[in-house]
């Protein structure tokens, strides 16, 4: 794995906002899952969203996806309302929603499928990102024979293929053991510098946040808004084997822990 | 492996067919031919033709039937399975019909349709349409919400949908909804020929039990259900071409 290099990511001038949510409410029956909430997504960069369980990091990720509708409150990506998906959005489902009757390269083609993209084209596109995910060679298999990681790969993929802007990851690392969750988020650290695409990334774990985001979005329940925004700064450009062991790494991870762990009884 | 379940399926054959020998020759009862008896005649009757005469009667209800059942139950189940007011509005019609008792509404159906090849499709069709429609119903309710929910995310028509996610998902319960349609058709067509007029295959059963040739009468059922296994494992082939990932088995989460 190479070295992060430094570069102008931490930077931000207000009109490279990606995705902007707006005063967002979503109200289901009568559970208030989000209340007015409002947060900025930098353009080429990685947001991860922390809370604890059930605070409405998947309802937030659905709405900026078209999938939900907001009960109040409006989506803009790169200034443009959201009124249902959109090619500009592509998103990785925690459960894979991969095609069990399809082969990885079907799989992973899917979405261009959809859009009509003719078959030697669209397997062309799904074989290189099918490589990129590291999956060479497996691209005849069929999902049930392959490992839970191997099928988020998959599905990280079929998102990649369709070159969308924006990039919406639900917990993805939440199925692979610890090993391979290391190894992914070294491999998403390298993604979001080669693909230059907006990250939206959702989890439970502050680690893991704070090792991949170039910003951080902590939010709390309930009605859940954005409690706070911390941008780790220093360490990004020290290469991915020393992030670990960074003060400032330990300083914000410990800093995120104490303003969530009055939310775990 | 191939070649290991067809000798379970032979050797399961030689079984039941020593079993039916060996009762034949206790006898069980006077009126219970041997297999080979039965062999025998059923050999004879397809010799002497009467047997092709026989299925040209008997298949084309059950052939009619069973295409009207599976194309318009196919069809309703997925209107069912997609509409809830038409679920409301349907379903209830065809559980009725699944649970009806058939000999109880043959006399009806002859009153109203006549003696005809339309009474016979109509018993056909009652027999075999509420499985198809109740199980491609259901497989298409069941259809797992997140892969259409992944569908939607790029952006795919309601057709798409329908295609690429809903049929392919739906088709296991689909087949095992036809299959079960099929068979529960040859009963319809052997009973509409038993209750309505013998004709076809079941005038063969009717006329060699009236004159006590017990051999022909057995070689008879024994043909009818040979068919149907024959046309349950075409089906399954068909399925295999259709939807080629079912055979692959599933993820299970
Ligand atoms: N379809 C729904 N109908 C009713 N309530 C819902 C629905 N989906 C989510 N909720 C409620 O909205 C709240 C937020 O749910 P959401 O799934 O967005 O949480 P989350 O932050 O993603 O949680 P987790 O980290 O456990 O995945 C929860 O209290 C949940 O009960
Ligand atoms: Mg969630």
């Amino acid at each position: 794995m190479s070295q992060i290099k430094p570069d102008a990511r931490s930077t931000v001038s207000a009109t490279d906002i990606a995705v902007s949510v707006r005063n967002v409410s979503k109200v289901y029956g009568d559970v208030q899952a989000l209340k007015d909430l409002s947060l900025d997504f930098p353009r080429g960069e990685l947001t991860s969203l922390l809370g604890p369980s059930g605070c409405g990091k998947t309802t937030l990720l659905k709405i900026i996806a078209g999938l939900l509708p907001a009960t109040s409150g409006q989506i803009e990506v790169n200034g443009k309302t959201v009124t249902g998906p959109g090619p500009d959005r592509s998103f990785v489902f925690q459960d894979f929603a991969l095609l069990p009757w399809a082969s990885v390269i079907r799989n992973v083609a899917f979405g261009l499928e959809l859009r009509g993209v003719a078959k030697s084209e669209r397997e062309a596109i799904a074989e290189k990102y099918i490589r990129e995910v590291g999956l060479a060679g497996f691209e005849k298999k069929y999902p049930h024979q392959l490992s839970g990681g191997m099928r988020q790969r998959v599905g990280l993929a079929r998102a990649l293929s369709v070159d969308a802007q924006v990039l919406l990851l639900d917990e993805p690392f939440s199925a692979v053991d610890e090993q391979t969750r290391r190894k992914f988020q070294e491999d998403l650290l390298q993604l979001v510098q080669n693909e230059k695409k907006t990250f939206i990334f959702v989890t439970h774990s502050i680690e893991e946040a704070v090792y991949v985001s170039d910003q951080i979005a902590i939010l709390l329940p309930r009605p859940s808004r954005v409690s706070e925004i911390i941008r780790p700064s220093s360490f990004r450009d020290k290469g991915v084997d020393n992030i670990r062991r960074d003060p400032e790494y330990l300083d914000i991870v410990d800093r995120i822990w104490a303003s969530l762990r009055s939310y775990v009884e | 492996m191939k070649n290991r379940s067809l000798y379970l399926k032979l050797l399961s054959a030689a079984i039941v067919f020593g079993a039916w020998e060996i009762a034949g020759r206790i006898p069980v009862s006077y009126a219970f031919p041997t297999f080979i008896d039965s062999m025998l005649a059923l050999f004879r009757m397809i010799f002497d033709g009467s047997m092709f005469v026989a299925y040209g009667e008997t298949l084309r209800p059950l052939v009619v039937g069973v295409a009207i059942s599976a194309i318009t139950g196919i069809g309703l189940g997925l209107w069912i399975g997609l509409s809830s007011r038409f679920d409301w509005l349907f379903s209830p019609i065809f559980i009725v019909m699944q649970a009806a008792p058939l000999a109880a509404l043959i006399p009806i159906l002859v009153m109203v349709y006549g003696i005809g090849l339309t009474s016979k499709v109509f018993v056909v069709c009652i027999m075999a349409m509420p499985v198809i429609v109740l199980n491609t119903a259901s497989a298409v309710r069941n259809t797992p919400g997140s892969l259409k929910e992944m569908a939607r995310s790029f952006q795919a028509r309601d057709s798409d949908v329908l295609l690429k996610i809903i049929l392919p998902a739906a088709s296991p319960v689909i087949f095992s909804g036809l299959r079960l349609g099929v068979s529960a058709g040859f009963i319809g067509a052997i009973l509409s020929e038993l209750k309505i007029t013998p004709t076809g295959v079941g005038d063969i059963i009717t006329y060699s039990r009236s004159i006590a040739d017990y051999p022909s009468m057995y070689a008879a059922i024994f043909s009818i259900i040979l068919l149907a296994v024959i046309f349950l494992n075409l089906l399954e082939k068909l399925e295999n071409v259709l939807f080629e990932g079912n055979n692959r088995g599933y993820v299970s989460d």
